[in-house]
């Protein structure tokens, strides 16, 4: 059990998926105006990449991986997410129309969301992760990115009063918020090897 | 320039140049820019996949079915990336070591997949490898001048060769808030010299007009759903 918590803190805080991994940039730097859309997009990635995790884990240890297939990863994972996708939007749009529309934009956005596919592959072969573990691993990760958008998000409402420099205007200011985020999120580094010192 | 292909280069290069034009791609171009060498050689797998997919693609743009070109896109994509990953692993595993997962996900990099739809299924096989070669050496020069910047400023070297010592460089550069604070400084310096770049597009996006919406699945359908 405390595997699993140290799983989740290492990937929501310390490998930050975004100010840290550079994982979903787009939508992280794209739909970062309002807290609202933020949050819901936030809902969107935790609930597909924690699925999606679950799946590609699944697949490797009992598919892939036994028949020695491994290299063959990369086109099933993505194949596998862009399906999954779908059938999550079309599992929602009948269970539950509310859901659906509150998540409904962001959920084809999310295919191409590299931290799913990235983190689908890391945890199988950067960290050789079981199926419990990449489940939390692909959860923590997920929860790591709704705290960075919906934090942006937060700062970028204020940004919209400031007077800032002309050239400064649009994406840079975006940016080097980020970069001052990414530099708080560094102080979490000090606790990675006290945890992995533990995991190993 | 009248030269159709020599245009393309150009276009690549300059006129829409993928990373600083169009801003496309940021994920590798954030993660890979912590040294020049990382730069090149990320540029250079980039460009050899998106010539080839571009090819590929160009190539059966009148035999793949309109309804499943996106899937069939991938599928060309992704198996380009696994043969540059394991030769990569095979013949250059330090750099490898150095990009890692970013090499895997050239597979979801928009640029790829915003050429193929952009691009290479309205156009011949030989203009739509320039239109790659392009893209991908204006995509590398992005990517290395990101990480020459880095490099010289946050470790004080260039290309590993000492310029000044350590303990004169800023070291943040190299650490991860490095790369946001340079990606903003290029557009910084872009918009006072005027040059109209994609940049509001890549922080204001409502789901489908953002950098990797377009080359997304059913985008314009699902907005249509919910509304």
């Amino acid at each position: 059990m405390t595997r699993l918590i140290l799983i989740v803190i290492l990937n929501a805080l310390i490998s930050n998926v975004v100010l840290n991994q550079f994982l979903g940039i787009c939508s992280f730097l794209g739909v970062s105006r309002q807290i609202k859309a933020s949050a819901s997009l936030g809902g969107a990635v935790i609930f597909v990449i924690t699925i999606a995790s679950a799946v590609a884990s699944l697949l490797y240890s009992l598919v892939l991986h036994p028949l020695g297939l491994d290299f063959m990863k990369m086109i099933i994972f993505i194949l596998v997410i862009a399906a999954l996708v779908q059938i999550v939007e079309m599992f929602l749009k009948k269970k539950s129309p509310g859901v659906y529309k509150a998540l409904g934009i962001y959920l084809p956005l999310i295919t191409t969301n590299c931290a799913v596919l990235g983190i689908a592959i890391d945890n199988v072969d950067k960290f050789g992760y079981n199926f419990i573990e990449s489940v939390f691993s692909g959860f923590g990760t997920a929860v790591g990115y709704t705290i960075a958008i919906v934090l942006l998000a937060g700062i970028r409402s204020r940004l919209t009063e400031d007077d800032i420099p002309r050239p400064v205007r649009g994406a840079p200011v975006v940016l080097l918020a980020a970069a001052l985020m990414s530099i708080a999120f560094m102080g979490f580094s000090e606790l990675q090897p006290a945890i992995e010192a533990i995991l190993n | 320039m009248k030269n159709p292909y020599l245009e393309r280069l150009y276009n690549g290069l300059i006129k829409e140049n993928p990373t600083l034009v169009l801003m496309l791609g940021m994920c590798p171009t954030l993660a890979v820019s912590v040294a020049a060498i990382n730069g090149v050689s990320m540029g250079l797998s980039t460009l050899a996949v998106l010539v080839l997919s571009n090819f590929l693609i160009s190539v059966m743009r009148n035999v793949i079915p309109d309804q499943v070109r996106l899937p069939a896109y991938i599928v060309i994509v992704a198996s380009l990336v696994t043969v540059v990953k394991l030769l990569i692993k095979a013949f250059l595993p330090s750099v490898d070591e150095a990009l890692g997962t970013y090499i895997d996900l050239i597979v979801v990099n928009c640029i790829i997949l915003g050429r193929a739809e952009a691009y290479a299924n309205k156009h011949t096989p030989g203009l739509a490898v320039m239109d790659g070669i392009g893209m991908g050496l204006g995509f590398t020069v992005a990517l290395t001048l990101a990480g020459l910047l880095r490099e010289l400023l946050g470790a004080g070297t260039v290309f590993g060769l000492r310029v000044f010592p350590p303990e004169y460089a800023i070291g943040v550069l190299i650490q991860p808030p490095g790369a946001f604070m340079v990606i903003a400084l290029f557009i910084i310096i872009m918009n006072a010299i005027g040059i109209k770049t994609r940049q509001h597009e890549l922080v204001n996006s409502d789901g489908c007009d953002g950098c990797c919406a377009k080359c997304t699945m059913r985008c314009e359908e699902a907005k249509e759903e919910t509304k």
